[in-house]
């Protein structure tokens, strides 16, 4: 099976990256090929940056509570470009209800404070078998 | 000098009483000795006995304290403060009770304000939205869905005028966590403080103006380092003059260890960081004692109970020394690390969260022993939203009930002389040092951030901390250990949706109607120019907030010349 290419990003002002860190090394140390976008980014540069390295998966890292903003915009502008394969996870300060709505407009599962890194290993793991068999 | 008269009998007192600690160390190494073959031969609990850092020995006795240690000696109050900055400790004055607060606009926060005075709190402290922390208007594009939700929005000088609407500045301290644009939100409240008739010399408080550690940790940057640098500098030597019971900087460890330190970086990097700013203002020209009183620190204070307070001793001892004999200061204002505390935020839980409640008090007892002038103490809530009414009494209360039912405050350092907290005093001093001589071995802070070492320094420790709770070598109630069923939330949240953002918008359109665009445009010019000169830029900017010139336009103007930082990317 080939490698899983994910991005992780952080969107928006907030420049709490300890988490984003923390997930990327965790990612990469499970074998992902890992790319970090680095703090302050918006979420035309990460779509961008999703498209153009070509990533089977997006992670994004959001403390600021503007996830509800942040997140519909990046998976708006992945589908506007033809790429609504990708898994949209992420994680950060965001509250359970906003959690489910953002479930419901077609992220991935988003994990909140406490974590550990191996669920999170696992949650993209079974993804990419299963879309990996969908797509075959 | 004096000359000391040495006597047959004197020297015979002395062999007296050297013979007999002499005779006391060895029962008592014979008795430790004793203990330990009984020690070792019983049986453990399987636990990790670790600080942040390091394991700590079973038992620590005077054989522990290094014979040359001058612990024994020191008093409150006289160098090197290892004891506390005031020989009244907190029979003088008990510390500042100052919670953060800020959320939604100015006139939302104002209320939440005089809902804390009224609650007793002696002391405010404004928290920013993010688009205030990068220096950007409500109405800018890139503050879209940020506007109020982590902190007020303050955008521009009518917006800190309602900030402190009723609250008269020359009665109040006020702290404001503001780095980038630091000078500028200072410029706002400098101004507002004029339009309320106040004698600005009369203001206290301390604006938090700490870069370096913004590129360390925190992140919230505007300008590359060596204009940021200036600007910090033209601050001290302006509020020296203007503001002269004013705190220009607060030289913070709080956001080091939040993204992952321990507690010796925190220590450490922290006060390199003090030593930068201070090599920076004496480079100026600055007379050392003329801005080093008005220097602050801020501490994160976080589980390990001694090793916290072992960290606030050995701080004030550091900062004392290397100002009096690597700075040459005299003023014993300078000397004195004067500081403000906050539980840390990243040992908050959103599992189980009333536990929180628990992790705060013991933390706002180990700043308290610590001696900290002023606390913070999180509240419940703060891993999921911005803390609620309610949740930030309960923090409030955890202070008071501190200050006035547990004694605590009645004795000043109580827990020096302790032979473990003497070691660690002393072991986290050894390992500053170290820390200091790697840092200058990597051609200093400015060096270290540029190169990244810094920040990946924390980032060793944050992955080490991240993979020992995972491997449960250490436990976290309700995270990793004693995990309840009942998950989600018992507590009631904040929710602040984005009226905030609209409000802002109709304020910032109307001021940009109202106000004297030519005064405006002239006053951004003139900064404009002035960056590109030596000059203190201060009266300039002071200019422009008095002019109504809003934060992201005076941003703009001195990123003209200034440019834009450019982190450097890595995991």
């Amino acid at each position: 099976m080939r490698p899983i290419r994910v991005l992780v990003a952080k969107p928006g002002l907030d420049g709490h990256d300890r988490g984003a860190k923390v997930v990327a090394a965790a990612l990469r140390d499970a074998g992902m090929e890992v790319i970090y976008t680095g703090l302050h980014q918006t979420p035309e540069m990460i779509a961008t940056a999703a498209v153009q390295e070509d990533v089977d998966v997006v992670g994004l890292s959001i403390l600021s509570g503007a996830h509800m903003t942040l997140i519909p915009r990046v998976l708006q502008l992945l589908k506007d470009q033809g790429r609504d394969d990708v898994l949209i996870t992420g994680g950060g300060i965001i509250p359970k209800e906003d959690m489910d709505a953002l479930e419901l407009q077609g992220t991935g599962r988003l994990f909140g404070p406490g974590t550990p890194t191996s669920e999170l290993i696992e949650y993209i793991r079974a993804w990419f078998v299963e879309h990996e068999q969908q797509t075959a | 000098m004096t000359t000391v008269e040495v006597t047959e009998a004197a020297i015979e007192e002395a062999t007296e009483v050297g013979l007999e600690l002499g005779a006391e160390l060895e029962r008592l190494r014979a008795e430790v000795a004793h203990w330990r073959a009984k020690y070792d031969a019983a049986k453990k609990r399987n636990a990790l006995f670790v600080n942040s850092s390091d394991e700590v020995a079973p038992l620590y006795t005077a054989l522990d304290i290094p014979s040359d240690d001058d612990s024994a000696t020191e008093v409150p109050g006289e160098y090197p403060y290892t004891r506390g900055i005031h020989p009244t400790g907190y029979r003088g004055k008990l510390w500042t009770m100052r919670q953060f607060a800020g959320f939604g606009t100015a006139l939302q926060t104002n209320a939440r304000y005089k809902f804390l005075l009224s609650q007793g709190q002696t002391g405010l402290s404004v928290a920013f939205d993010f688009p205030t922390l990068m220096g950007y208007d409500s109405d800018h594009p890139r503050s879209e869905g940020e506007v109020g939700k982590c902190g007020v929005a303050i955008s521009s000088l009518a917006d800190m005028e309602t900030l402190f609407e009723g609250i008269p500045l020359d009665k109040v301290s006020t702290s404001m966590t503001i780095n980038g644009p630091a000078v500028i939100l200072f410029a706002f409240y400098v101004a507002a403080a004029e339009k309320q008739g106040v004698d600005i010399k009369e203001l206290r408080g301390t604006i938090q103006n700490d870069i370096l550690k913004e590129y360390m940790a925190q992140h919230a940057w505007v300008y590359p380092i060596e204009p940021a640098l200036r600007l910090i500098v033209d601050n001290f030597a302006w509020s020296a003059e203007h503001v002269p019971a004013w705190n220009t900087i607060s030289i913070s460890g709080y956001h080091i260890r939040e993204a992952g330190a321990t507690a010796a970086q925190e220590l450490a990097f922290t006060l390199a960081d003090g030593f930068t700013y201070v090599e920076r203002g004496i480079e100026r020209g600055l007379d050392v004692d003329e801005f080093a009183p008005r220097l602050s620190f801020f501490w994160d204070i976080h589980n390990d109970f001694f090793e916290e307070i072992a960290k606030l001793r050995a701080a004030r001892r550091i900062w004392a020394r290397h100002m009096r004999d690597r700075f040459g200061a005299k003023d014993p204002r300078s000397l004195v690390m004067r500081f403000h505390s906050q539980t840390a935020g990243v040992t908050l839980t959103a599992q189980q969260p009333m536990n929180n409640i628990v992790r705060v008090a013991y933390q706002a007892m180990a700043a308290v022993l610590g001696g900290t002038q002023s606390l913070h103490t999180n509240s419940m809530d703060e891993t999921l939203a911005l803390p609620t009414e309610h949740a930030v009494q309960v923090a409030l209360r955890t202070q008071q009930v501190l200050a006035y039912e547990t004694g605590v405050p009645n004795v000043i350092d109580p827990l020096g002389g302790s032979y473990y907290i003497e070691s660690l005093t002393d072991k986290l001093e050894a390992e500053a040092e170290d820390l200091f001589a790697q840092i200058a071995e990597v051609g200093g802070v400015v060096m270290g951030l540029e190169t990244g070492w810094l920040q990946r320094k924390i980032a060793e420790s944050s992955a080490r901390q991240q993979w020992e709770i995972e491997q449960h070598r250490r436990t976290i109630v309700g995270v990793n250990e004693f995990v309840s069923d009942e998950e989600g939330l018992t507590i009631p949240l904040l929710k602040v949706g984005a009226e905030a953002e609209a409000e802002q918008r109709v304020r910032m359109a109307k001021l940009r109607a109202e106000r004297d665009s030519v005064l405006v445009q002239k006053s951004l010019d003139t900064l404009r120019d002035a960056a590109r000169t030596d000059t203190n830029l201060m009266p300039y900017i002071l200019n422009c907030a008095r002019a109504y010139c809003t934060l992201y336009e005076i941003r703009a103007a001195m990123e003209d010349v200034f440019g834009a930082y450019r982190e450097p990317v890595f995991f």
